[in-house]
């Protein structure tokens, strides 16, 4: 896992290895079983609905399938330009 | 609609401070009819200290290269240049360029907008303010800018 900006800042830490559970199949459930994991995880995933992702280093929706992925980011919606 | 040759992409994600000038010769050297370009720059006022940018450094210019190859796919191109800076900068300092050069005018202009309503909100940099009483706020993502990149949807689809 990656985390960035208010993510990364509510979790304590930019990233981390997790093994989900088998019945968590999309980006949406990976999000809910994140944030039980602690009290600032929690935090960072309070509302799904502001939390963006990336697989291997390409943008996905929320019913994303995570089967197979490498490197899974998570990330408040972008803000450059 | 495609140029005459690929274009020739020049994408970086650089701490460093660019020189517009250089940037945009560089582009006018392609022998196409006009370059167009934005600069984006640090908004200062509210005690604003800094703004830090942060990006997801694996990412990011894979991100900025899909946004140049989707322009180029879209008008005739001879070359783009994608600079945006990370970091902390102080308020009047340089954040991104985005410029474009093609055979037609209309065709630099609006790659040019194109470009810059992506890559704010197609490109993984997040903003965050930093004012002179120690204060930091992250930047919200606006509307406004969904519907400027959205716009591009519905004109080229």
């Amino acid at each position: 896992m990656l985390y960035f900006a208010w993510v990364r800042e509510r979790i304590g830490q930019g990233g981390e290895r997790v093994d989900p559970p088998a019945d968590v199949v999309t980006v949406a459930e990976l999000i809910g079983w994140l944030a039980t994991r602690s009290a600032g995880h929690g935090a960072a995933f309070a509302e799904p609905d502001r939390i963006r992702a990336a697989i291997d280093d390409r943008f996905v929706g929320p019913s994303a399938a995570i089967a197979g992925a490498r490197e899974i980011a998570l990330f408040p919606p972008v803000t450059g330009g | 609609m495609t140029g005459p040759a690929a274009p020739l992409f020049d994408v970086r994600v650089q701490a460093e401070d660019f020189d517009p000038g250089a940037e945009l010769a560089a582009l006018e050297r392609l022998g196409g009819g006009g370059v167009a370009s934005f600069t984006g720059i640090v908004r200062g006022g509210g005690g604003l200290r800094a703004l830090v940018l942060e990006h997801h450094p694996a990412m990011t210019g894979k991100a900025m290269r899909a946004i140049a190859e989707d322009a180029a796919g879209r008008w005739p191109l001879l070359g783009i240049t994608l600079i945006h800076r990370h970091g902390p900068l102080a308020p009047g300092a340089r954040i991104v360029l985005v410029a474009a050069a093609s055979p037609h005018r209309a065709a630099a202009l609006e790659a040019t907008a194109f470009l810059i309503d992506w890559l704010k909100t197609r490109a993984p940099f997040w903003k965050q303010e930093v004012y002179d009483d120690g204060r930091s706020a992250w930047v919200e993502a606006r509307a406004e800018d969904d519907r400027a990149a959205e716009r591009w949807d519905r004109v080229h689809g």
